[in-house]
């Protein structure tokens, strides 16, 4: 066969044209490739794993529920037990949005090796909804009137409080002195004086306390914590942290329930140590806005913010903190404040520095809150090296001036406005989040962290570990350290906007600095705004 | 004579056509190719339109991974066959198919949300474009004209 030149061209000379093509996508993606290793050998950071936790095996853990409210029944669910209420509540929500697995991933959870064995909530619809939903034949739960009761029975191996917060710690204390162990939800207390007796019965008690702090589970704040470690920010001196809120629910202005009356509720009960006044539902259901009984944004979700950045850094209690703000966005009756503004000055705290020793030192964090506006401010870890972005996803960009990543700066290996890396563990996760409230917690890491690309309920996970602990010895991530590190620092902040000024600690005494004529529980507990007693001062 | 001229400009103008639209399909199948992170998964997920429940199944994790095989094989198919000039039918009807399919995931119907893209549709956009562009292919093949086809009986030159 003869072919000739122009045979040759006309029938082949796709072929280069396919050699460069080929070669062009392949080499474009290799380089892509390569700078990027590049980039992520000097970080060296490898994304956490979930520890291994031991088995709960054994008799089933008996436990108690101390608050069947809204967290009360998050919680229980997290334990394995949902009503039938909202089973029913979450498959019409699938069935409206078939990306919403809310149900699915209640049902996919893992057993835990737990009885429900008793129920304590002043208000009879509550208890008696808890014991529809999950009394048996089989396993029967008993219903207490009192958290003493419960505690004493010596049927109850351990209790979950999910009670407004003036109740956290009478009845944390009492469990721990019966040995009885103990989930608690945040803040942990209400006073500065109980925070230390709760860390008392805590350190003399065998039972194992957990402070419900469910995101020190959260995959992304261990794989932040080795990047910090690594110094991959250089020097953190300012924190941003917010929280955004504009609705009512987030504004804890929640429903209140038909059936609430002075037969249904035990009044005395809910009050407990806060002042003595008439029954009042607005109080009961919407306590998280008085003083009273609870603590306003510092100890809602500031709590959620300050120790979401101690387990990553770990830098404890500040050495002073000062608050403003007020009531600017819910004038309607509440005494707590609905905009926020926190500082707590950590001057001896350093994440280490990649410039000349002592140059660099101390840091700010800094809370913002607003119950008015709910445009998403992100938290970001400023570090003269790279900006941190934290929630359940992690990004990091470097900074046009950092000393670490000067080299590779100049030679574009790196750009500012680009990061140098991110960790989205939910990517190939669809979600469906229904309400504001919980994206604000989602988009924070709050309410799930995702292992091999499935998401796991976190409060699930802190419960299991707890219940680890409790069978097979060991460590919480939220004990007691971590709690009185966060309620302290909460206090702190109310303290500081009730007085005005601003709240020093004494670290070495492990006390807050006194201030002249001023009680501090007497102004935690004060409904309303303190203001210093004049006339003794003069006096 | 007049003719011929014309058909041959024809030709040309569609042989290059082909190529470039096998250039266009190639690259994007080579990236990928050489991409292990790269998936459809963010594609698929945001598909809009009537049909966007079966796009949105696709990306269940027992699917996904042969969704993104058969994508990055078809693109490739296209490439090669389009640019080497060999089975350009076949290859034609694979971009048509491949096209369909991208087409319905992000239509651009008056009313659904537009993702991703760089500039303004009614009902047309660029990917409705190159699939007609493969049916004139799929018609009109030049491989005999330009490519492996030539070496096909009967259209080598003539030679003494």
């Amino acid at each position: 066969m003869n072919w000739t030149r122009r045979d040759l061209l006309k029938g082949l000379g796709g072929l280069p044209i396919l050699g460069a093509v080929w070669w062009a996508g392949a080499a474009s993606v290799v380089n892509r490739k390569k700078k990027r290793s590049e980039i992520l050998n000097q970080l060296n950071i490898s994304p956490s794993l979930p520890p291994a936790i031991p088995g709960i095996d054994g008799n089933p853990v008996r436990i108690g529920i101390i608050g069947f409210g809204i967290r009360g029944e998050q919680l229980c669910r997290s334990l394995g037990f949902a009503t039938d209420e909202w089973k029913e509540e979450m498959r019409l929500a699938e069935e409206e949005d078939p990306n919403n697995k809310v149900l699915e991933d209640f049902l996919a959870q893992d057993r835990l090796n737990v009885n429900l064995a008793g129920i304590c909530d002043v208000f009879d619809v509550r208890a008696e909804k808890a014991l529809r939903s999950f009394s048996t034949p089989e396993n029967k739960i008993k219903r207490f009137t009192t958290y003493k009761e419960m505690i004493h029975s010596g049927e109850i191996d351990a209790v979950v409080i999910a009670t407004p917060d003036h109740w956290h710690a009478p009845m944390a204390i009492e469990a721990l002195n019966n040995n009885v162990h103990v989930y608690v939800e945040k803040p942990m207390t209400h006073t500065v004086e109980e925070t230390y007796r709760l860390k008392e019965a805590a350190q003399a008690s065998k039972a194992t306390l957990q402070v419900g702090h469910q995101h020190r589970q959260t995959l992304s704040f261990r794989t932040a914590r080795d990047i910090v470690e690594k110094g991959t920010l250089g020097h953190v001196s300012l924190i941003q942290t917010n929280t955004n809120r504009n609705d009512d629910n987030g504004a804890w202005n929640y429903d209140i329930h038909e059936q609430a009356s002075a037969q249904t509720i035990d009044w005395e009960q809910f009050l407990g140590s806060a002042p003595k006044i008439p029954f009042n539902k607005n109080h009961f259901f919407r306590w998280r806005k008085w003083w009273a009984y609870g603590s306003g944004l510092s100890g809602d979700l500031l709590t959620h913010d300050y120790d979401r950045l101690n387990c990553v850094l770990n830098m404890g209690i500040p050495d002073a903190v000062s608050a403003s703000g007020g009531i600017y966005t819910h004038n309607d009756g509440r005494n707590v404040p609905d905009v926020l503004q926190v500082n707590m000055e950590f001057p001896r705290f350093s994440t280490g520095s990649s410039q000349s020793k002592g140059k660099e030192k101390g840091m700010t964090f800094c809370y913002s809150a607003s119950l008015g506006n709910s445009f998403g401010r992100p938290t970001i870890l400023m570090g003269h090296d790279a900006t941190m972005e934290l929630g359940n996803k992690l990004t990091i960009w470097p900074d046009t001036a950092s000393t670490r990543y000067a080299d590779m700066l100049e030679a574009e290996k790196m750009k500012p406005h680009i990061p140098i890396y991110q960790y989205n563990p939910a990517a190939n996760v669809p979600d469906a989040i229904s309400s504001a409230t919980s994206q604000y917690f989602a988009d924070k890491g709050l309410m799930w962290t995702y292992i091999d690309g499935v998401r796991v309920d976190s409060t699930f996970l802190h419960m299991r570990e707890w219940l680890s602990v409790i069978k097979n010895g060991g460590k919480v991530s939220c004990g007691i350290k971590e709690g009185f590190e966060e309620v302290i620092s909460a206090h702190m902040a109310g303290l500081s906007w009730k007085l005005g000024r601003r709240i020093e600690w004494d670290s070495e005494n492990e006390i807050l600095k006194p201030i002249e004529g001023v009680n501090f529980d007497e102004v935690l507990l004060f409904n309303g705004k303190w203001e210093a007693p004049n006339k003794i001062l003069e006096g | 004579m007049v003719t011929t001229a014309h058909d041959r400009r024809v030709k040309i103008s569609i042989t290059l056509l082909r190529i470039l639209i096998g250039w266009h399909f190639l690259y994007e199948g080579i990236v990928k190719l050489y991409n292990p992170e790269w998936t459809s998964f963010g594609y698929l997920a945001s598909a809009q339109g009537p049909f966007k429940s079966i796009f949105h199944s696709l990306t269940s994790p027992s699917l996904i991974d042969w969704v993104d095989t058969m994508n990055v094989t078809a693109l490739l198919v296209v490439g090669i066959t389009f640019i080497l000039g060999i089975f350009e039918k076949k290859g034609a009807l694979v971009g048509i198919g491949l096209l369909s399919l991208y087409y319905l995931a992000h239509p651009s119907l008056p009313g659904v949300q537009q993702i991703n893209v760089e500039g303004n549709y009614w009902l047309v956009n660029k990917n409705l474009i190159e699939l007609a562009a493969c049916i004139l292919i799929y018609n009109y093949p030049t491989a005999h004209f330009f490519g492996l086809g030539h070496f096909r009986k009967g259209q080598l030159t003539k030679t003494q």
